[in-house]
């Protein structure tokens, strides 16, 4: 049932109807409405929940190891420097193969400090071995969640859900979380691959040297790949529960014909399809590519969006500094053998708004074969002409 | 459970790291000899027997104790135990009450009347002693447990010997001497009183195959005391001779003993039974050359005997002696001053060292006496093919302990000759220091301090100076000893191995080093309260 | 109160200070004199030979376990006792062991007793690190443990720095002590003065329910603080000293005889507290000057070779002065053990 939901509260009853066991959260901008939420919705006694507020986030992810260690589903949600702070745990959820769901608030990371959303963030962690689920909308935040979980627990690894930090999260828009008997026919209880018993007691944890790290490591990315067939699967079996579409891999818009595409993640390709509309208004090609599974990444459903000849524009969230952007590469690299043009945007650093005008102008450059390899989208160059200029 | 490779690791894993091959040293259960045992001039093995004792197992722990000495009740109350000098626990608080022990568990098997095991399957064999004192007795005891009949024949009109007739009733009861004779005699020992071998030949036709030569030094050294006519001089053994028969003799209210050596002191002690109100000690040399036992000393001290000190008689009289002061040279040899003074005096008792009475053997052949004993190899046998000799009979230590070790030596020795074998004499185990032991575990406890009578009463009669501790404090008592060199099983090894790798075998069993795992890091052997565990090279593997 | 063997129960050769006591009936014996013990980490690990922190790690495990019915699991930090116990494809554990990071074992237990918890179960959590992982890196996140009083009890195997990474300063080296990174160099003697945490008394000033220290050399008493901390629920604290041969500078074995010397020197006062409040001590029992005490340890034969630095020795014996004054460990020890009652020598706090 639609309602009018800012998208944290709709995350947070979406997580609650997931029946989380352990909850270990420590307070960030802009994932706090979230995590209070849960909170509110554990003391008012509709989840039942050990719901911990932890000194730091390297304490939330580790309790949520622990717990998820134990046996038990954990949820745990961050952002931006929090992320950054608990990474050595999120490195370590994964390596460990524990099924823990965590939500990303997408947002900048500093200095200089910025509480606006960007990818920074998750994107630092992009090759930590975690399912990277993008929502491009608050529905598709609150459907990826009910995924992840099942995703998560049925190949035994870690899954984040980014959704744009206040782009999204402070959001109110109608969005239908669906009912508690929905969620429990689509996600079954918890029943870990490994788990600390003293019934039947194993160590977990150990060091592993260079005779078998490598393997480890192949086994695990070979783990992490599945989720390329988990999540089309899984994505159709939450669209039957729902009567109504769920988001999987990557979601082609208008591509089919395009001889330009612009590919993406998250709530910008929004906006994107609006431009593509525009455009195909004016007569011209363009189409749009949302990435929704950033990690794995699907190369095949990328490639087989993007039409033989079609140039691609990359927008990018986040800058890889020295290189151009993360998602770049990825793109690239599905497409590869393919002799189009392919162009880095990035757009939208630090909370900055990708505007329609903006992406109209770009693509305008773009057909005129004005575009340099990495774009600044909406740079100004004032500013930069003015610093470049001083004295060293 | 589906282990995930390299992350989840299964119980049991570690098994597969041999961690042994780290060792350059390996611990070994190695028991060593307590001091105690080593000292001890009745061989008993004191730590042995405690050990059975601190678990109230006194049965057991008297069954090992007379293993070596069948007069646990006498030598509870005699023995100057040596054994205690040299126990190790004397360098943490103070040593371990062996004797009061020792005499806790012969008065408790008296009581109870546990008898001496044996004797052993006959062999035949049949052995004559000559002497029934504690050489003898011993001897006759332990030669039964091995089977062999044996005849002892003794001057005296009872049994005991120097025990009887040496040793004054306020130290040693007779009922105790009588009980734990009594228990060697039931044990089929054939004894003969008033039975003075005067003719060692003529026994030995008799058809004896072989014999012992245990005579006590039962009389008194006359040493040369110029005296009056008139002067009354006795010597010690003498006077303790007779007052054990009954018969003390009159010896007046003023009493000098002359002598430093525990005869002395004893005579001493008996002259002020016997009434006297003064009794002097008169010594060439300072207390701390005194051969008397401290303990006695001070008993004798607190019953009002007085010592002069670097003191010699130079000349009797009636009613009075002339001492002469004395001085210590560099070597702690007297030498006279010419200082001569005069003391009052009733009696001169002589207690300057004591004889056997040998003329027994006077022309024996093979049997040679020489400075008043008879001569003997380290088997204790005389020349003679088939004759032996122990206790005074032979040069060494004179006291009823070491007698009671000669019995249960030469004992051995005929044994092995009665059978035609060579006497062997058993390798001792490497005696256990206190450096090796490792203190810090035993509780503190100071020594249990045996009650005695009030000196008061003492002087008054012959009763029994020093009394036995009841059980709680032998008990206490016995557990105060550290078992030097003995596993006692405190799973000190088993707890601070880091590996893992010692195996509890279970009560009575002690314990095994897993050589697979041991790393060797010798915590075991350092934490082993009685040094029972040492470290040893690792053997080189043959290649 | 009597034995099996029917005696009273006065005085037993060994007290309580061995680790069994044959004279004593075999429940009142350690639990590591028993042959059905946990053997929590068994044979095969990868310590260095006398390895303090082997010895403790299965002596408070095997505690815990009997004290929980073998009804717990164990989280682990990352360091030598990790390090050695699981190199892959062998662990040592015999206990369900988790091991995360190097300073997050408090939260993670945290979590998985808030796990157990959820999923209603009487399954408890001891967590353990060296001082490294507790005093240093973890602190934070033991301090949130702490505060939020959950279920779990901590312990601290102190050997006072990184021994892992090759013996480096931590905030639980003392003073003088030489390091890797505190090396007496120049007119250098080592460590600091004045520096490093009192992770103990950290750990009381947040109130919890119970926070002890112990050493290896007193396995009655570790024992009956481990039983005691499984007794109660929250969150508890376990500071146990575990010398290192390594980095310690000492034979292997005199590891057991070091930690001792430690306590009766009172450089290492060893005491357990209660909600804030110091309940009882463990009094010395043969007082040694901390030169005793130092004078085996390679990390300060600096202070007596090739000069004796009596400044240095000076101010380390204020250390362990103060420690007696503050904790009243110099009152003298009962003169009759009993098996029985407690661990030997404590006494009241008044």
């Amino acid at each position: 049932m639609l309602r009018q939901r800012e998208g944290s509260a709709a995350v947070a009853l979406a997580v609650a109807r997931c029946r989380p066991q352990v909850v270990c959260a420590y307070p960030i901008s802009p994932q706090t409405h979230i995590v209070e939420e849960v909170s509110r919705l554990v003391a008012a006694g509709e989840l039942t929940c050990e719901f911990l507020t932890m000194d730091s986030e390297t304490s939330a992810m580790s309790g949520v190891i622990g717990a998820s260690a134990v046996g038990v589903r954990s949820w745990t949600a961050t952002a931006s420097q929090g992320l950054l702070h608990m990474s050595e745990a999120v490195h370590n959820a994964a390596g460990l193969g524990l099924p823990i769901v965590m939500t990303v608030a997408n947002r900048a990371i500093g200095a200089p400090i910025n509480i606006w959303n960007d990818h920074s963030d998750s994107m630092s962690q992009r090759d930590a071995g975690w399912v990277h689920l993008h929502a491009a909308s608050n529905q598709e935040a609150v459907d990826l969640h009910l995924q992840a979980f099942r995703l998560a627990e049925s190949l035994s690894v870690p899954v984040m859900v980014c959704m744009d930090g206040f782009v999204l999260t402070h959001a109110t828009e109608p969005v239908d979380v669906p009912e508690q008997g929905v969620v429990d026919a689509f996600l079954p209880p918890f029943v870990p691959r490994q788990r600390l018993d003293p019934e039947a007691p194993v160590s977990i944890g150990a060091m592993v040297g260079p005779e078998a790290f490598t393997e480890v490591r192949y086994l695990g990315d070979r783990q992490l790949r599945r989720a390329l067939e988990e999540v089309p699967r899984v994505a159709d079996e939450l669209a039957r529960h729902l009567g109504r579409h769920s988001a999987g891999l990557v979601q082609p818009y208008r591509t089919d014909d395009a001889d330009v595409v612009l590919v993406g993640l998250g709530s910008v390709m929004g906006t994107v399809r609006d431009v593509v509309d525009t455009e195909r208004d004016a007569g011209r090609r363009a189409g749009a590519l949302t990435v929704t599974t950033y990690r794995p990444f699907p190369a095949a459903a990328v490639a087989g969006a993007v039409p033989p000849g079609a140039r691609v524009l990359v927008i990018e969230r986040s800058l890889a500094p020295g290189s151009s952007g993360p998602v770049t590469a990825d793109v690239r690299e599905a497409l590869v053998g393919r002799d189009a043009a392919l162009h880095t945007v990035v757009a939208g650093l630090g909370g900055r708004p990708v505007t329609s005008r903006a992406l109209a102008e770009l693509l305008a450059r773009e057909r005129s074969g004005l575009l340099d390899g990495t774009t600044f989208l909406d740079l100004r160059s004032d500013v930069v002409a003015h610093e470049v200029g001083r004295p060293a | 459970m589906e282990l995930p490779y390299g992350i989840t690791l299964p119980v049991g894993s570690s098994l597969g790291n041999r961690t042994g091959a780290w060792r350059v040293e390996r611990p070994v259960y190695a028991d060593g000899r307590a001091p105690c045992g080593h000292a001890c001039p009745a061989h008993e093995d004191p730590q042995d027997w405690l050990y059975a004792a601190e678990e109230g197992d006194y049965r057991t722990a008297w069954t090992r104790l007379v293993a070596a000495n069948p007069f646990p009740a006498v030598m509870g109350r005699v023995c100057y135990h040596p054994c205690e000098t040299a126990c190790n626990r004397g360098r943490l608080d103070e040593a371990v009450g062996i004797n009061a022990v020792e005499r806790f568990l012969g008065d408790h098997a008296l009581t109870h009347g546990w008898d001496l095991p044996g004797p052993g399957p006959a062999t035949g064999r049949h052995v004559l002693v000559v002497g029934a004192g504690p050489t003898g007795l011993t001897a006759a005891y332990q030669l039964r447990r091995l089977g062999h009949e044996v005849t002892v024949r003794d001057a005296g009109h009872e049994p005991g010997g120097m025990m009887r007739y040496g040793i004054p009733t306020y130290r040693l009861p007779r009922d105790v001497l009588d009980a734990e004779i009594a228990r060697i005699v039931r044990l089929g020992v054939g004894l003969e009183q008033d039975s003075q071998v005067t003719d060692l030949d003529a026994a030995l036709e008799e058809g004896f195959d072989a014999t012992l030569l245990a005579v006590g030094a039962q009389l008194g050294h006359r040493a040369y005391v110029p005296a009056g006519e008139a002067a009354r001089v006795l010597d010690a053994v003498t006077l303790l001779h007779d007052v054990a028969e009954g018969a003390a003799p009159r010896i007046g209210r003023r009493v000098v003993v002359y002598g430093g050596g525990s005869t002395a002191v004893d005579a001493a002690r008996t002259v002020r039974r016997l009434g006297a109100e003064e009794s002097v000690i008169v010594y060439r040399r300072d207390r701390a050359h005194m051969p008397a036992h401290p303990a006695e000393l001070a008993e004798a001290l607190d019953e009002g005997v007085v010592v002069r000190w670097l003191t010699t008689v130079a000349r009797a009289e009636p009613g009075r002696l002339a001492v002469e002061r004395m001085e210590l040279d560099e070597a702690g040899f007297p030498q006279p001053t010419g200082e001569i003074e005069e003391l009052s005096a009733d009696a001169l008792v002589l207690a300057v060292g004591q004889d056997c009475d040998l003329a027994f053997l006077d022309g024996v052949a093979g049997v040679e006496v020489r400075d008043g004993v008879v001569q003997v190899d380290e088997f204790l046998r005389t020349g003679r093919a088939g004759v032996f000799a122990g206790g005074d009979t032979v040069p060494g230590q004179r006291s009823v302990t070491a007698a009671i070790g000669h019995g249960t030596r030469v004992a051995r020795f005929i044994d092995a000759w009665l059978r035609g074998r060579e006497p062997t004499v058993a390798a001792e185990l490497p005696v256990v220091d206190f450096e090796q032991l490792n203190p810090w575990y035993f509780a503190d406890a100071p020594h249990a301090v045996r009650p005695r009578l009030e000196a008061a009463r003492r002087v008054t009669g012959f009763e029994e100076v020093v009394q036995g501790l009841d059980e709680t404090t032998a008990l206490y008592e016995a557990r105060r000893c550290m078992s030097c060199g003995s596993c006692f099983e405190c799973d000190n090894c088993y707890g601070v191995c880091p590996d893992d790798a010692v195996v509890k075998l279970g009560p009575g069993l002690r314990f095994e080093i897993d050589y697979d795992y041991c790393k060797g890091c010798g915590l075991c052997a350092a934490e082993c309260p009685a040094g029972a565990i040492l470290m040893v090279p690792e053997p080189v593997p043959p290649s | 109160m009597s034995t099996h063997l029917g005696m009273p129960l006065m005085y037993y050769q060994v007290g309580s200070f061995a680790v069994g006591n044959r004279l004593v009936d075999p429940d009142l014996r350690s639990e590591q004199a028993r042959p059905d013990r946990a053997a929590s980490l068994t044979k095969g690990h990868r310590a260095c030979r006398g390895c303090g922190e082997a010895l403790g790690a299965r002596y408070v495990l095997d505690t815990a376990m009997r004290a929980t019915g073998g009804r717990m699991v164990t989280v682990n930090a990352t360091g030598c006792l990790e390090v050695f116990s699981t190199p892959f494809p062998e662990t040592s554990w015999r206990v369900a062991w988790l091991h995360s990071l190097f300073g997050n074992a408090p939260a993670v237990a945290s979590g998985a007793a808030a796990g157990l918890r959820a999923l209603g179960t009487d399954v408890r959590v001891v967590a353990q690190g060296g001082d490294g992982g507790t005093v240093d890196i973890g602190l934070g996140c033991l301090s949130g443990m702490f505060e939020r009083d959950d279920d779990v009890l901590y312990v601290c195997y102190d050997n006072g720095g990184y021994m892992n990474t090759g013996v480096q300063r931590s905030g639980a080296t003392p003073p003088a002590a030489r390091t890797t990174t505190t090396q007496p160099v120049g007119h250098s003697y080592g460590h600091a003065f004045g520096q490093g945490k009192d992770a103990p008394r950290i750990a009381l000033a947040h109130e919890i329910p119970y926070v002890a220290t112990a050493t290896v050399a007193d396995l009655r008493d570790l024992e009956a603080k481990v039983e005691r901390a499984m007794s109660l629920r929250g969150a508890r604290y376990l500071h146990v000293l575990v010398p290192c041969p390594l980095g310690w500078g000492t034979a292997p074995h005199e590891t057991v005889r070091i930690a001792r010397l430690a306590t009766e020197s009172g450089f290492f006062p060893v005491f357990e507290g209660e909600r804030g409040r110091v309940t009882t001590v463990r009094r010395i029992r043969h007082r040694v000057p901390v030169e005793e005490y130092l004078r085996p340890q390679g990390r300060y034969a600096h202070l007596f070779t090739p000069h004796r630095r009596e400044d240095v020795l000076g101010r380390l014996q204020q250390i362990a002065d103060a420690n007696v004054e503050r904790y009243g460990l110099a009152a003298p020890a009962a003169a009759i053990s009993t098996a029985g009652g407690g661990p030997d020598g404590h006494g009241e706090v008044p």
